[in-house]
């Protein structure tokens, strides 16, 4: 089991070298041909975002404008240019939850993790973001990780539903 | 062809041919449906995204937008009902919900068009009006301001630099209210692709786009228009200036009009600011006690007057020799020439064009009989194969680079570049062959090879066109891809290739430039290219062609009014009897029989003496000539140095007497682009101080010297120039009022040549010539160990006299750099900007070093503009032997760090 300081020091990580993005280009087999979206979502699949690096020699390689690409990735809201974590943890704030003490499940993460809304673990595993509602209001308080529910949370559950995650996903 | 469509627009109707769109069909009827993000002028796709243009079609439910709605026959179309009326009125209401009421003070107030519409449909202030945009404007670089806020998302600037510029820096960016135009973000203007070339400014409807420099310099009302030729690139896009209190505010292209159809590039649209410089000469200079001081026109050319006519009657005409210029018109070369040669008596008459086309002008004369480039810019796009060699055209011909990558782009073209340099063309090529510098003859006699042993050549052309193809083919024979791979470092799959596209193209295209013809072997290289284009039949037809692109504005008028020492205009030879008479009967004067010395010639003759005085018409050979010490001991050593310019240049400084000249924008004349194409030059602003046009001071000077010369306008010189130049033979300044003329055009009724040799050759039959190669006069050794290349970049020009006395360019680029390959830069620890020391057999010079894998290992390149780095003090003035162009492509030199850096 990691501890949320234990990878790494500085707060963010060091982008992709040009090597690694290189070869990933490579193993994806990045041509003019290649369909733009499908590879940029292979491209953030593996590096957990978009590197801007990754984007130029992407347009080197499928001879596609880097202006253009810039367009497609600032267009589709599930294209990140910055590093982020890469398990998403949704937050909800909605007045059900906030009624049912979301307030305090939010404080949880934050101390639990170490970070604010909006920022990611040190070790890359997390990202925090709060939404307006989930949409499983019979759940309140609600939090998601990535596809997945948990509710009627309470600060001590938090606390061992990030633990196990954690070690299920190190 | 398919027969018109007959439809009813406004109660009238219109037949237009099918797939018009119903905006097009409604101007027919001068019916302009109002329009924002769609362009007419540009006839690009429209991306109907601002619905203004809506129109109502009888029988269909919604509104349609005409300017993407094709015509139907029968159509009953409405473009101004009510419910129409409305709509429009909610669409700007929209629009200006976000947007500032800021006319009062906006750049672009009396040219927008959304103020316009704004206005016509009476539309005060916004029902919708919410918060308003609060993004700063931005200012990227040196010239193009953005303001989001006044940015209505029509996209016409993505569409314009995505499709006719073809650099593709800009588009859209980010989604719903915050989305904008961007360059891709964390790149400056500088760092991306964008060329600066200021065509976005051009389409924006709305103040969303400016130019900095024009920010408080009036509005569209104040401006006086009027449209002139570029003083820069033989492109000759017309410019339209914009002027307002004597002063070019800003400089603007109208989308469809001149040869550029209204696309500039960044010197034609921010750089021409130098014609109100202060440092613009603006009175008569004599040396006196060792110094320039003013003097009056009478006393300067009473001078020169005086001492020519004694430097003649005691050392002959043939001590006394002029250098033209490329920059000057047509009507002023024309004068220059026969100023040497019926006043002075001389043909001593050379200009710059020796220093980049020379074996140009002498090669396709041996090949095809005509010199010039033989087809025309538009037939770019109708080529199904491109070949470029040795012209790095983005940077040096923009509008020719952006046609190229738009006919690559369209899916059209394939391209094929040979540069020894990664270029910008290099990425929309198909192949890149990286030749050695001066190894352009193997390459090309190896296409040529493969083309033959695969049966590519086209039988008929040869048999019914040309002549010496047998030669042709027993040269190339030992040419293998595998024997010039040795000589050209190009791996030979890459020669095959290209030779098979070049081929097997319907219409193939050759555009050369520089890389070419600046070599001691530069004839060779010329006629190289004409064999491969005979050979594949490539030639006569739209498309096709051998296409040499001229550097200056006006180096091919310079070159056809005569400014050469072996012809008068119109290329009739000084030594042919009959022209000479000719000439004699048309001149009134005795004329000299004997061909004058070229450029280079008369810098050797100047430092041995023969030569006593040198004319120079705003050319600067302190900088742009070889072996520039070599020149500066020359040009000290004559009797007598007279220096006409608009700017105190390198060789005005060494001048005994300094005649100020006017400007482009300053005179009446006539440029000839590098299409062939005569087009319109119109004064727009007085000259400073007692500036005059050349054409006035030759005049001037002629008549003190005994000749009588007189004009009332440039148009009168034309009309000499058209009695002795049989290509010139149909051109008046009344036909140029609307566009230009591409010679040969011998008569009134003659509409102009757009390309040469169709049918048959201006020599008659076209002839082939076996040429070897011979490797560059100074190859690298132990001790100077690199191959030095000389060129140009995209912001500046020729010596820099125009363009480093401009604002936005000089700050676009300020310093010259020498480009080095990572790999030798590391091997000498050499790091990017550090300064370097570059040496060769003739000199050296300091400046900073740019490490760029553009340049291969073990060459380096360097521009020539820079006074403070000049090149030329390292080239080599080894000559063509035929044309005596200099080899400014290819010289061994050695380069370290500074001494000083090192410790
Ligand atoms: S200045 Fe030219 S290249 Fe740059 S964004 Fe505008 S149109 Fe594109
Ligand atoms: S900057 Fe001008 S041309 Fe470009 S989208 Fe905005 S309004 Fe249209
Ligand atoms: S420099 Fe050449 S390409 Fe640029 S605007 Fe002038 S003529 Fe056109
Ligand atoms: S308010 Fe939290 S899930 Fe709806
Ligand atoms: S002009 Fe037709 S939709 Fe904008």
């Amino acid at each position: 089991m990691s501890d949320t300081s234990a990878t790494q020091d500085k707060s963010a990580p060091a982008p992709p070298s040009e090597a690694e993005i290189a070869s990933l280009l490579d193993s994806l087999g990045v041509s003019p041909d290649s369909n733009l979206i499908g590879v940029l979502q292979d491209v953030q699949d593996q590096f957990g975002y978009l590197p801007p690096a990754a984007l130029g020699e992407l347009s080197r390689r499928t001879r596609i404008p880097l202006s253009r690409i810039w367009g497609v990735v600032s267009f589709y809201a599930q294209f990140y240019t910055e590093p982020r974590g890469r398990h998403t943890i949704r937050c909800c704030r909605g007045t059900a939850c906030h009624v049912k003490g979301a307030g305090r499940v939010l404080d949880a993460v934050q101390r639990e993790l170490d970070i604010q809304d909006g920022e990611m673990t040190e070790d890359l595993m997390f990202q925090l973001e709060t939404v307006a509602c989930l949409g499983t209001c019979f759940l309140a308080p609600a939090m998601m990780i990535d596809n997945q529910y948990f509710g009627e949370l309470t600060p001590r559950r938090v606390q061992s539903i990030l633990r196990s995650f954690r070690a299920e996903h190190a | 062809m398919a027969d018109d469509v007959t439809l009813t627009i406004d109660d009238r109707e219109v037949s237009v041919p099918p797939g018009t769109t119903i905006f097009n069909a409604a101007r027919r009827l001068g019916i302009d449906i109002p329009h924002l993000c769609y362009d007419p002028a540009l006839g690009l796709a429209p991306t109907s995204s601002c619905r203004l243009c809506l129109v109502e079609v009888e029988g269909s439910g919604n509104p349609v937008p005409s300017c993407s709605h094709p015509v139907a026959p029968g159509m009953i179309v409405q473009t101004n009902t009510p419910h129409l009326r409305e709509t429009r009125r909610l669409i700007i209401e929209l629009l200006l919900s976000d947007h500032p009421h800021d006319c009062l003070t906006c750049e672009k107030a009396g040219a927008c068009d959304l103020q316009k519409y704004a206005y016509a449909c009476g539309v005060k202030e916004s029902r919708f009006a919410s918060e308003q945009v609060a993004v700063a404007p931005v200012q990227d670089g040196p010239a193009i301001v953005y303001d989001r806020s006044k940015c209505i998302l029509c996209g016409r600037c993505v569409q314009v630099c995505h499709e006719v510029q073809a650099s593709r820096a800009i588009d859209f960016l980010g989604r719903g209210f915050d989305t904008c135009i961007s360059l891709p973000p964390g790149q400056t203007r500088d760092e991306s692709a964008c060329a600066e070339c200021g065509n976005c400014i051009d389409v924006c409807p709305t103040g969303a786009l400016t130019y900095a420099g024009a920010e408080g310099g009036g509005r569209a009302w104040e401006f006086e228009q009027v449209r002139t030729i570029c003083p820069y690139c033989g492109c000759g896009c017309t410019l339209v200036l914009n002027i307002h209190d004597g002063r070019i505010v800003h400089i603007t292209g109208e989308p469809g009009l001149g040869v550029s159809k209204g696309l500039l590039c960044v010197k034609g649209r921010f750089g021409t600011d130098f014609v109100g410089h202060e440092q613009r000469l603006t009175e008569p200079l004599i040396r006196t006690g060792g110094e320039l001081v003013p003097a009056t026109w009478d006393e300067a050319l009473g001078l020169v007057a005086e001492r020519l006519t004694r430097i003649r009657d005691t050392h002959g005409p043939d001590s006394i020799a002029g250098l033209s210029s490329a920059k000057t018109t047509n009507e002023e070369n024309y004068l220059m020439q026969k100023f040497m040669r019926a006043v002075v008596g001389t043909n001593n008459v050379d200009h710059c064009a020796r220093l980049c086309h020379a074996s140009t002008v002498v090669g396709l004369a041996r090949a095809f009989g005509s010199g010039a480039m033989t087809n025309s810019m538009d037939e770019f796009e109708l080529a199904d194969a491109i070949f470029v060699i040795g012209s790095n055209t983005t940077e040096c011909h923009p509008i020719i680079g952006a046609a190229i990558k738009r006919a690559v782009l369209s899916g059209k073209t394939t391209l094929i570049v040979a540069d020894p340099r990664a270029i910008e063309l290099t990425e929309f090529a198909a192949v890149h062959m990286q030749q050695k510098g001066g190894t352009d003859v193997a390459l090309a006699n190896a296409m040529m090879h493969v083309i033959l042993a695969e049966g590519l050549q086209d039988n008929s052309f040869l048999a019914e066109r040309t002549e010496g193809f047998e030669d042709l083919a027993r040269a190339v024979e030992p040419y293998t891809p595998e024997m010039a791979a040795k000589i050209t470092g190009v791996p030979a799959a890459l020669i095959a290739e290209s030779a098979c596209i070049y081929a097997k193209a319907e219409a193939a295209s050759i555009i050369f430039s520089m890389g070419i013809t600046q070599h001691t072997t530069g004839t060779d290289n010329v006629l190289s290219l004409a064999n491969l284009a005979m050979l594949t039949g490539n030639i006569g037809r739209p498309g096709t062609g051998v296409n040499p692109l001229r550097g200056q504005n006006n180096v091919q008028g310079a070159c056809d009014l005569g400014a050469l020492p072996n012809v008068y205009p119109g290329y009739q030879k000084v030594d042919d009897e009959a022209s000479r008479q000719k000439f004699q009967k048309a001149w009134g004067a005795k004329l000299s029989p004997n061909v004058g010395l070229t450029v280079v010639e008369m810098i050797d003759a100047a430092a041995d003496g023969r030569l006593k005085a040198l004319y120079v018409v705003g050319e600067n050979p302190m900088l742009s000539d070889p072996d520039l010490n070599h020149v500066e001991e020359a040009l000290k050593n004559l009797d007598l140095l007279v220096v006409q310019d608009i700017f105190l240049s390198e060789t005005a400084q060494l001048a005994d007497v300094v005649l100020p000249a006017a400007s482009f924008a300053e005179k009446d004349g006539t440029f000839t682009n590098t299409e062939r194409r005569v087009q319109r030059v119109r004064k727009a602003l007085d000259a400073p101080g007692q500036a005059l046009p050349d054409w006035q001071i030759l005049c001037d000077l002629a008549s003190r010297m005994g000749y009588e010369m007189h004009y009332d306008h440039p148009s009168a010189i034309q009309d000499e120039i058209a009695s002795v130049t049989p290509s010139y033979g149909g051109i008046t300044y009344d036909r140029l009022q609307e566009g230009g003329l591409q010679w040969p055009c011998p008569d009134r009724e003659h509409p102009g040549t757009p390309y040469l040799h169709k049918g048959k050759f201006a020599r008659g039959l076209g002839k082939f010539h076996a040429v070897e190669f011979i490797p560059p006069r100074e190859p690298p050794d132990d001790e100077y160990p690199f191959v030095l290349s000389t060129g140009r970049v995209l912001q500046h020009f020729h010596t820099g006299t125009m363009s480093r006395r401009s604002d936005v360019l000089d700050t676009l680029v300020s310093v010259g750099t020498i480009e080095i390959h990572p790999d030798d830069a590391a091997r000498l620890g050499i790091a990017d900007s550090e300064t370097v020391r570059v040496a060769s057999r003739r000199g050296q010079i300091e400046l900073p070093a740019r490490v760029t894998e553009r340049v291969a290992p073990g060459t380096l390149f360097l521009a020539f503009h820079y006074r403070e780095a000049p090149a030329n003090r390292l080239t080599i003035a080894a000559l063509d032997p035929i044309a005596k162009i200099p080899e400014l492509k290819v010289c061994a030199v050695r380069i370290e760090p500074r001494p000083a850096a090192k410790s």
